[in-house]
């Protein structure tokens, strides 16, 4: 048994919800590189170079990347040997997430009510996925996320009948009607199969995935190639100005589900694909 | 080709925009998103006085970051414009000039923008530490109480911007996609 102190997870969440907002991941800025480089459309390639800017500055400054510092999405591993001590652990994250946010004079856009709305002044709650894991490790990932691609996400209960191609063509048709509204280029992540809520799930998860992680089934992997492409055939390029580069990546998670169904979640990110993680 | 516009200016000038240019703003702009634009409506139903002039004003749907010590303002790029669809056909029918947001927008407001002479701009979203460079002053005037939806009003220099919707129709969200789309085509052959 593994002991942790709530106050150690507090910190590790501020400090993550503060670095996740000015620094992306090395796999997202390669991608921008190598998509500038093959884009054949003048203004298409200008935009990438301002994007490839805005990382720079937002590095160099500590200042996020992007105005909307999200909504805290958090995914905890954690250890069946850890013992938390001094507080709980919901408690624990949500107060680093309060603090990361104020503290890092980042933009808290949380609302109390869906309907009702009123901000809740602190960016909490956090959205907080736990999934129980074995040893004594505690995984914290958290991924900060804007709510402009958010909202051109869906999700939709297939029949099976619906087959690969039926799949296939609601991920392209999301990401053709969202247009320019995610601020692509973007990233495409797809749950298919589960529940409901697993493939929506799932569909989060999937953006979690490094770029150059290959899926590790090979139909998957082929499947998500082909969808980038198909995507990035459609011309509507960075910032919806047409282009080829409309998506730096589509992941694709999968999970066993019923006989009656095939559920698919799409969740669209924008080119600030933000996520960083610690293990206490 | 990259145009200069400097408020305050009257409509005739807009006029001259077409679909794809790139524009350089300076001057006064204001900010105002989903609960500010909520709540301008509803002043105006109630015949009160608005907190800045409609008549050639510059709106930018932004909600920025907090502002560092020292610092004018936080991260500021755009925010998605569909959630402002509802409300300003009624705000360009009294005179708003300059819309900056960005993506698709309605019907509704595509009409109203060739009814008035009006224009809607496009900003880089998620560009927003390099827009911030481009922001000179800012002072909350209206709806404190709403953090970063509050209105502001902005002093902006060389700020980056698109014209998507132009006085004449033009939408450039569906002719840049099919110039793109044709030279691809052609390039093909």
């Amino acid at each position: 048994m593994k002991e942790l102190k709530a106050a150690e997870i507090t910190e590790a969440v501020e400090r993550l919800c503060i670095e996740a907002n000015s620094y992306l991941g090395k796999d997202v800025k390669t991608r921008l590189s190598e998509c500038m480089a093959a884009e054949p459309w003048p203004g298409a390639k200008s935009i990438l170079g301002r994007i490839e800017e805005n990382i720079a500055i937002a590095e160099k400054d500590f200042v996020p990347l992007c105005q909307d510092t999200g909504m805290a999405c958090i995914f905890a591993e954690v250890g069946q040997e850890v013992h938390i001590v001094g507080g709980g652990l919901t408690d624990a994250i949500n107060e680093g997430v309060r603090r990361g946010y104020t503290n890092g004079f980042l933009r808290k856009s949380v609302v109390a009510d869906p309907i009702r709305r009123g901000n809740t002044g602190d960016n909490t709650p956090a959205h907080i996925h736990y999934e129980i894991v074995p040893g004594d490790n505690l995984k914290i990932t958290v991924a900060p996320k804007g709510f402009g691609s958010e909202n051109m996400s869906q999700i939709k209960m297939f029949a099976p009948a619906a087959g690969e191609e039926g799949v296939k063509d609601f991920i392209v048709d999301c990401v053709r009607s969202a247009g320019a509204n995610p601020c692509p280029p973007i990233v495409v992540g797809v749950g298919i199969g589960g529940t409901f809520d697993r493939a929506a799930l799932m569909a989060k998860e999937a953006l979690l995935v490094p770029f150059d992680e290959k899926n590790p089934d090979p139909y998957y992997a082929e499947m998500e190639d082909e969808l980038l492409e198909k995507i990035n055939r459609l011309g509507i390029g960075p910032q919806g100005f047409g282009g080829k580069t409309t998506a730096l990546a589509v992941k694709i998670k999968t999970f066993p589900t019923h006989i009656a169904g095939m559920p698919v979640a799409v969740n669209i990110n924008c080119h600030v694909s933000r996520h960083r993680e610690v293990v206490l | 080709m990259r145009k200069k516009l400097e408020f305050p200016f009257t409509k005739d000038k807009l006029k001259e925009l077409r679909a794809g240019d790139e524009v350089l703003i300076s001057g006064t702009i204001y900010t105002a998103r989903d609960q500010a634009h909520k709540r301008l409506v509803e002043m105006i139903d109630r015949g009160e006085k608005l907190p800045f002039e409609l008549k050639d004003s510059a709106i930018y749907y932004v909600g920025p970051s907090p502002a560092r010590p020292g610092k004018v303002i936080g991260s500021a790029g755009p925010t998605t414009s569909y959630r402002m669809d509802t409300y300003a056909p009624v705000l360009l029918d009294l005179g708003h000039s300059v819309m900056i947001g960005k993506g698709q927008r309605s019907d509704e407001v595509k009409q109203a923008v060739v009814r008035n002479g009006a224009v809607y701009l496009a900003a880089i979203g998620g560009a927003a530490a390099l827009i911030a460079k481009s922001i000179k002053a800012a002072e909350v005037i209206a709806f404190e109480d709403l953090g970063a939806e509050a209105v502001r009003r902005l002093e902006v220099e060389a700020f980056p911007a698109v014209v998507v919707l132009d006085t004449i129709g033009g939408d450039w969200y569906e002719e840049g996609r099919k110039s793109y789309l044709g030279e691809m085509e052609r390039s093909a052959i």
